[in-house]
């Protein structure tokens, strides 16, 4: 859901990038207030697995592909503002380095994949979670749910800033992302609540450190 | 705190980055939507290129050009990732 320089007009590249650079200054001013020695090795650890995985792209109907976003799997494990740090270096790193993704669309891909995504995915982990109670079931379900909704909620707001731009209107681009992206987000569902399992399964512990 | 668990994991990362040259090569949602709707030619190139397209450049093979952009690209993002979490981190221990 990379997007490239082109799509989106100057005031939607403003507006996002605005947006984004204050959602990453917050996340700096909260992390530097929470994050402790013992989240150190899991940012960089969950940092190199989100690159690794969206990588992997897996085909999903009609000759298109899709891959993870990461950022619901990161705010489960981290909270969403540490997150939001986490997808923002990925993102970053992909569009200087391996051009994935403008440099002035930079601000909305942070938006969409990093912000959006990291919240969406998170209170929808909570609110399963909460309602479900904190057993390894639940928080599989809620890990699938909130892997979902922060690949759709992230399409949404992708479709929302293209339709913003003009380069298509609303009712065309809208249901078409939202459609292709509810596919998608199956797969990021499956992918996050494997890790989850694994991470249960191996080093419960981290699930329990403080959220950021 | 068992020693170096984080170890074991970054090199779990670098064997997941090992299988890029399975990744499909069909076009992501964006692009497809990009595609059917009509405005995928509005896409510019980037002004510079340095591992465009997770090929590094100048290793004839494709699948090893892609392995050794995925190992770049996962080691440069734990080592980025893991520096900012360390600089960031309060000194309040927890």
């Amino acid at each position: 859901m990379h997007i490239p320089d082109g799509f989106l007009n100057v005031a939607t590249v403003a507006t996002t990038c605005a947006v984004s650079a204050g959602g990453v200054g917050n996340a700096v001013r909260i992390a530097n207030r929470k994050l402790g020695e013992k989240h150190v090795p899991l940012m960089g650890v969950l940092a190199a697995f989100i690159f690794a995985a969206q990588m992997l792209n897996f085909p999903i109907a009609g000759g298109t592909s899709g891959h993870v976003i990461g950022a619901a799997l990161a705010a489960i494990l981290l909270g969403p503002w540490a997150s939001v740090l986490i997808m923002s270096c990925v993102l970053i790193a992909q569009s200087l380095i391996f051009q994935d993704g403008g440099l002035l669309a930079l601000g909305a891909n942070i938006f969409n994949m990093g912000i959006v995504a990291s919240f969406s995915g998170y209170y929808l982990y909570r609110l399963v979670v909460s309602i479900m109670g904190e057993s390894r079931r639940s928080q599989l379900i809620g890990g699938f749910v909130g892997a979902w909704g922060s690949v759709f909620l992230a399409s949404v707001a992708c479709a929302l800033e293209l339709a913003l731009s003009g380069v298509s209107p609303l009712a065309v681009v809208l249901p078409a992302m939202a459609g292709v992206h509810a596919l998608i987000g199956i797969g990021e569902g499956l992918i996050t609540g494997g890790v989850l399992s694994l991470v249960l399964a191996t080093r419960a512990d981290l699930l329990k450190l403080r959220k950021i | 705190m068992k020693k170096k668990w984080w170890l074991v994991a970054f090199l779990v990362c670098l064997a997941v980055a090992s299988f890029s040259p399975l990744a499909s090569s069909s076009p992501d949602g964006l692009e497809r939507v990009a595609e059917d709707k009509g405005f995928i030619d509005l896409g510019q190139e980037s002004p510079f290129q340095i591992i465009a397209d997770y090929v590094f450049p100048g290793i004839e093979n494709e699948a090893l050009a892609t392995i050794v952009a995925g190992l770049i690209g996962t080691t440069v993002l734990f080592g980025v990732a893991y520096g900012i979490a360390w600089l960031v981190k309060t000194k309040a221990s927890g």
